[in-house]
């Protein structure tokens, strides 16, 4: 029996065997030798139909308790804000869904103008000069910020905040391993960061990454960061959530030289952890340092305006082993949901968002005070979505308790930081109502302490 | 056509945000505080929904038309697969979320993982890497860790590569920290193991090599390369681009290969996305699993799946959380719907290419004429010097045909290179009709030259001018200082490697 997926009839073989020159299938492989063929059919299970394989996926994502079936204020780098149907509308035409990377602009316009598009949508929310087309993910576009700063500065070490994402941290230090760089760590003082430790650090290093809002959910002081960091002869890279960017300065405009971070919150769905898309933005004068994809406008023959790969010199494809990055597929469709999302909320929408964000989250915090007696771990700290409380006993017990009463209250900060077993990170979106908010204080008032 | 930013008009707006006014809101500290708002479009939502479809009636994809992109497997995606990732139970669920609360989505991966070890012929596998290029970055690291616990990381810092990679292989390299050594193309487009003896020694960390190369070719001498690098103690990395070639015919691991990387988006079937999303898991052989990226999906022994993060000796993370999930759910479905029948996924791809080269050789120069894989690379140089008509032309001209064009200019060491990959899933008659066509622009080339240097006639733009965008980088929207956009331009473009 054919499958649904090739195109070829039994005559069809027959006169492209002709054409060829040769009797069979298997004659094609004659330069494979004889003891690297495979002797026998690949152990896996019979082929599926359609229909078979639906079920069978379809049951295996019904044993998940996804946000739907979990009342949800897990966040920690991952968030469950909306995503409206324009994105999933958009997202899955085909023309866009099925190309590849626009090598041919002709044939791209409709990818090479949305992602010019989108270069524009990151350079406006942070302020920087040049956007590349996307990274992997919030995680290796630190690493490639720290390539960017290597080359830049010839230094030889890296500093990162211990307030930053642990798995940013983890992967730039995958990654610095094969850079040549050390990376040290700057801890954390009730929740911020120490600018004059920032600046010891900083001696000597190609740069400083600092998240803003950091980890736990509070405001660093950012500006005062970034000028000591800048002080001390390093890049400051500031990695940043877009939908804070509302009400939260621009980072080119308190002089971060770098801007990046993980894009999910801004149009693609958590996805247990991917494909989502990491963005990377800079000041002009490290446009040819950038790593990835970039997108520039020109001109065609007759004088129209068109979209074009380019600064392609600084890639793997034409510099090889000198080249600023070996990325070559990146995110382009998850950042595109990015610009759909961007487009779809407008300004006026980012700041309402940041704006309903700054207010459920404190009257979160609120809550789980009057209610359930648990007061913020940092109590000093602005906040923005986000926001660390004590819950009295190991805070993984909590998760699972209140699990059971179908609430999942946060992260428990104890799986990355020492001396923070009882301590529960909550984030709470747009999503979330006033009235969830209630129930997790409830529940919390129950399982806690 | 107009940008969205020039769409916009002010007071407009596509979304409605909840709010809730009845709560008191914390100020942020003024020197933390937004100064001035960005300039994000402001379009109703039905302006939004148009202006994005007009982009993709100036896009093609698979789906609108043929695509033998050498190198990137442009298959058919199977649209159940996006039903499948689009599934609550996968899109919204966190990567934090509790074991006992993702066990769909572990078990998953976790016969993902088994399923790509069976096909690789490999012992452990790695979901981690979000794209082939990081899982070649992992790979090395993965060299690099194996030599350090033997205490030879600093005798062995060599990769070898061969003339015809990739470029990503020789940038992975230095990302990683090792130093390169190339190695030549033989007569017959193997790697010229006379060269390759002379290179490989006690220095050496390993050997990084894509069989069937970017040629189309399979390496002949592979066995003897396989006992040159062993040899002497080093390891071999295989880069994954061109599995679609041999899946259930030649694995890897039987080829003596210790770490390969898969595209999950060519061989099986992630959509491109206009440039991602990828994956690029990592399979290996058991010395080398110690050194895995973590978190490593397992099954448990008092039953279910879950995540092991207790590796001491693992290179770390090279990506957030477990991997690109949604891609594992398409490619699992993908792999699902084809069990051991993707063998003949294989041999489908081999037969397409193999008649349209066929049909092809007499009117293009074939720089090494065997049977070629899944993919084969032509030259245009005769019908440069007869005729001034480049492969760049060629391309341009396939696309007043209908035809995506085929990777040129790579890989290097073919001048004037066409790599054509018709993948599996098309029909005898459309690979007729791309034949066809190929041929009618060879004779175009000899009769009526011009018809390919000014081509493309029918495309929303004719060629661009890459010069002037990189003399005078416009890489945003400028707004009320954005430049001209209109004037007097000349096509310049770069004779360099495009769809690699």
């Amino acid at each position: 029996m054919t499958h649904p997926f090739l195109a070829l009839t039994e005559s069809d073989r027959e006169e492209m065997l002709r054409t060829i020159g040769v009797a069979s299938v298997g004659e094609l492989f004659r330069d494979v030798p004889e003891g690297v063929r495979f002797g026998r059919e690949l152990d896996l299970e019979p082929a599926l139909s359609e229909q078979e394989v639906y079920a069978h996926v379809a049951e295996l994502a019904a044993r998940n308790a996804d946000a739907s079936r979990e009342l949800s204020f897990l966040g920690a780098g991952m968030y469950d804000h909306y995503v409206p149907a324009v994105v999933d509308a958009i997202l899955q035409r085909g023309e866009l869904l099925t190309a590849y990377t626009p090598y041919q602009p002709e044939m791209s316009q409709g990818v090479l103008q949305a992602i010019f598009e989108y270069q524009t949508a990151i350079c406006e929310l942070t302020g920087m000069d040049v956007s590349n087309a996307s990274g992997y993910d919030g995680t290796s576009v630190a690493a490639d910020a720290c390539y960017i700063a290597k080359h830049a500065t010839g230094r030889g070490k890296v500093v990162v905040t211990e307030a930053t994402n642990p798995q940013v941290r983890q992967v730039v230090k995958t990654y610095a391993a094969g850079f040549g760089l050390e990376t040290v760590e700057v801890p954390h003082r009730d929740g911020v960061t120490d600018p004059d430790e920032v600046e010891r650090a900083a001696a000597g290093a190609a740069a400083v990454i600092f998240q803003q809002p950091n980890f736990f959910g509070c405001l660093e002081p950012a500006p005062e960061l970034v000028a000591r960091a800048a002080d001390a002869g390093a890049l400051p890279v500031a990695h940043v959530d877009l939908l804070s960017l509302g009400v939260l300065e621009a980072p080119a405009r308190y002089g971060a030289a770098i801007a990046l971070g993980e894009g999910q919150p801004a149009g693609n769905f958590p996805s247990f952890g991917g494909p989502h898309y990491g963005f990377l933005a800079a000041r002009e004068e490290f446009i040819r340092r950038m790593p990835g994809r970039i997108v520039g406008e020109t001109l065609d023959t007759e004088g129209e305006r068109g979209y074009v790969l380019t600064l392609q010199t600084r890639e793997q494809h034409i510099r090889r082993e000198k080249a600023t990055s070996n990325i070559t597929t990146n995110q382009t469709l998850l950042a595109l949901g990015g610009l759909v999302y961007l487009t779809w909320l407008g300004p006026q929408g980012l700041r309402e968002l940041g704006e309903t964000c700054l207010s459920l989250a404190a009257h979160a915090k609120q809550r789980l005070e009057e209610r359930a007696g648990l007061e913020p771990v940092f109590a000093d700290q602005p906040t923005f979505k986000e926001f660390a409380v004590r819950v009295g006993r190991n805070a993984r017990e909590v998760v699972a308790a209140a699990r059971e009463r179908g609430v999942h209250p946060g992260y428990a900060l104890g799986r990355d930081y020492e001396g923070m077993d009882d301590v529960l990170l909550v984030a709470v979106t747009e999503r979330r109502t006033p009235e969830e908010i209630d129930r997790l204080a409830d529940v919390l008032a129950e399982v806690a302490r | 056509m107009k940008l969205i930013y020039e769409k916009s008009q002010a007071g407009r707006r596509a979304s409605a945000v909840p709010r809730h006014d009845e709560l008191p809101r914390p100020g942020v500290p003024e020197e933390l505080r937004r100064s001035q708002p960005p300039r994000l479009p402001e379009v109703p939502e039905f302006e939004l929904v148009r202006h994005f479809t007009e982009l993709s009636t100036r896009n093609f994809g698979v789906d609108t038309g043929f695509y033998p992109l050498g190198s990137c497997t442009m298959k058919y995606n199977p649209r159940i697969n996006e039903r499948l990732a689009a599934l609550p139970g996968f899109a919204r669920l966190h990567p934090l979320q509790e074991e006992d609360g993702a066990q769909g989505a572990l078990e998953l991966m976790w016969r993902l993982q088994e399923i790509l070890a069976e096909v690789t012929g490999l012992d452990a596998v790695s979901l981690q890497p979000a794209a082939g290029s990081q899982g070649e970055l992992t790979g090395l690291l993965l060299v690099r860790a194996y030599f350090a616990a033997r205490g030879e990381a600093e005798q062995r810092r060599k990769v070898v590569i061969p003339d015809t990679a990739h470029g990503t292989n020789p940038a992975s390299v230095t990302m990683a920290g090792y130093e390169l050594t190339p190695v030549r193309t033989d007569a017959r487009g193997n790697i010229d193991v006379d060269d390759l003896r002379g290179k490989v020694d006690e220095h050496t960390a390993a050997l990084m090599l894509t069989n069937p190369s970017t040629l189309g070719l399979f390496d002949e001498n592979i066995e003897e390369i396989e006992q040159i690098f062993h040899g002497a103690g080093a390891l071999m990395y295989y880069d994954g681009a061109n599995l679609n070639a041999v899946c259930g015919i030649s694995r890897p691991g039987d080829m003596g290969f210790d770490i390969v990387h898969i595209n999950l988006h060519k061989t099986f079937s992630q959509p491109h996305g206009g440039g991602g999303p990828g994956g690029g898991p990592v399979a290996v052989r058991g010395i080398l699993e110690p050194f895995l990226p973590v978190p490593a999906i397992v099954r448990r022994d008092e039953g279910g799946f879950g995540l092991d993060f207790d590796r001491p000796q693992t290179i770390g993370k090279v990506r957030g959380f477990a991997g690109p999930f949604g891609v594992f759910v398409r490619s699992y479905a993908y792999i699902r719907m084809w069990g051991p029948r993707l063998r003949e996924m294989s041999e489908a791809a081999v037969l397409n290419a193999n008649y349209v080269l066929a049909r092809l050789k007499g009117a293009y120069d074939l720089p090494f004429d065997r049977l070629c894989t899944h993919e084969f690379v032509l030259s245009a140089k005769t019908l440069k010097r007869e005729h001034g008509c480049t492969a760049l032309d060629v391309a341009k001209r396939l696309m007043d045909y209908g035809f995506h064009p085929p990777t040129i200019y790579f890989p290097l060491i073919v001048p004037e290179a066409l790599m054509v990959e018709p993948t599996e899933t098309e029909a005898k008659e459309t690979l007729d009709a791309f034949c066809d066509a190929m041929l009618a622009i060879a004779r175009e080339a000899a009769e009526e030259p011009e018809l390919l240097k000014e081509a493309p006639h029918h495309r929303p733009v004719r060629r661009l001018d890459e010069v002037r965008a990189v003399k005078r980088p416009v890489v945003k929207y400028g707004f009320g200082e954005h430049p001209v956009t209109k004037g007097e331009a000349k096509a310049v473009v770069t004779e360099a490697p495009q769809g690699v």
